[in-house]
């Protein structure tokens, strides 16, 4: 009986870290993120498309690669100001796109540097899966 | 308002102990505003996880509340690049620099276009430094606080933690 009562406090104790645990690294994953926008976008990420998305210009001074390198497997640096990034490929980045609001942050931000304006859900599953992709 | 009695008492306390421990006290008292600047530490993390995902957590003290005031209300054109954020984090970063502002007679006046890099004390600090040595690819702008000032994630610029890339 007492042995039973301490596997449930050990389990309760465990299910707890792991509902904890998600708050702590993020609230999603790569492949999440990936799938969710390939499903509003109507079609699969294409990781060659997002290598060339990622690493040409747009019409504006800076490209993707610009700050984040290409392949971005290493510490990239920030085109204006010389401030390092860490590497945006997931394999060499654990926590590059686990956090929902940060992604759309960035996306946001950096598509109005790049592109001139906001991307759509297809060029994003483009460039996500060409990041997912470098190891 | 007791924020920064609090930072100005404790910059002084740091002064005194870093005149004793050097043995040099006049040179202290005449680097004074160097000294008050250097040790301006920055504390707060939101505004370390916004503004220095780009560029050095330039200490709010080294630009005047209007500066800051005229840089929050236009994140989306920031200094040709699109720095926007939620209205939520944009309130708490506008307090915490109006209240962080530099307030000395040297840094009162906005600088043009409110770069820090354009201020007098900047540049009058920084005139022994050649246009070239700006240009090294260690370095290549003057907004690259860290490329020379090695203790500047810390709100550190003393001349003693200074180390300037060769290339």
């Amino acid at each position: 009986m007492a042995n039973k009562l301490k596997h449930t406090i050990h389990l309760t104790a465990l299910v707890a870290i792991f509902a904890v645990m998600p708050a702590l690294a993020g609230d999603t994953t790569p492949a999440a993120q990936l799938a969710q926008w390939e499903t509003t976008a109507g079609q699969r990420g294409d990781p060659t498309r997002g290598q060339t998305f990622f690493t040409q210009k747009h019409g504006k001074a800076w490209s993707c690669a610009s700050c984040h390198g290409a392949p971005p497997s290493k510490t990239g640096e920030h085109a204006d100001t010389g401030k390092r990034i860490k590497p945006l490929a997931p394999a060499y980045n654990d926590t590059a796109f686990t956090k929902l609001a940060k992604t759309e942050k960035w996306f946001r931000r950096n598509c109005q540097d790049v592109v001139g304006r906001e991307c759509n859900a297809a060029e994003k599953a483009d460039v996500l899966s060409y990041l997912i992709g470098v190891k | 308002m007791s924020h920064k009695k609090t930072n100005g008492s404790l910059a002084g306390s740091l002064l005194c102990v870093a005149a004793i421990y050097l043995g040099a006290t006049a040179f202290a008292m005449a680097d004074e505003d160097h000294g008050r600047r250097a040790a301006q530490v920055i504390n707060n993390p939101l505004y370390q996880q916004e503004c220095a995902a780009c560029h050095t957590a330039y200490p709010p003290g080294m630009l005047p509340a209007a500066s800051w005031g005229r840089i929050m209300r236009n994140l989306d054109q920031h200094f040709g690049r699109d720095a926007s954020l939620e209205p939520e984090a944009v309130a708490a970063l506008s307090q915490y620099l109006a209240q962080n502002a530099g307030t000395s007679r040297r840094v009162q006046t906005a600088p043009p276009e409110d770069r820090i890099t354009r201020s007098d004390w900047f540049i009058r600090e920084h005139r022994e430094i050649s246009p070239s040595t700006w240009l090294r690819a260690g370095i290549k702008t003057a907004a690259n606080c860290a490329a020379c000032h090695t203790t500047a994630d810390k709100g550190n610029f003393d001349e003693d933690f200074v180390r300037i890339p060769k290339r």
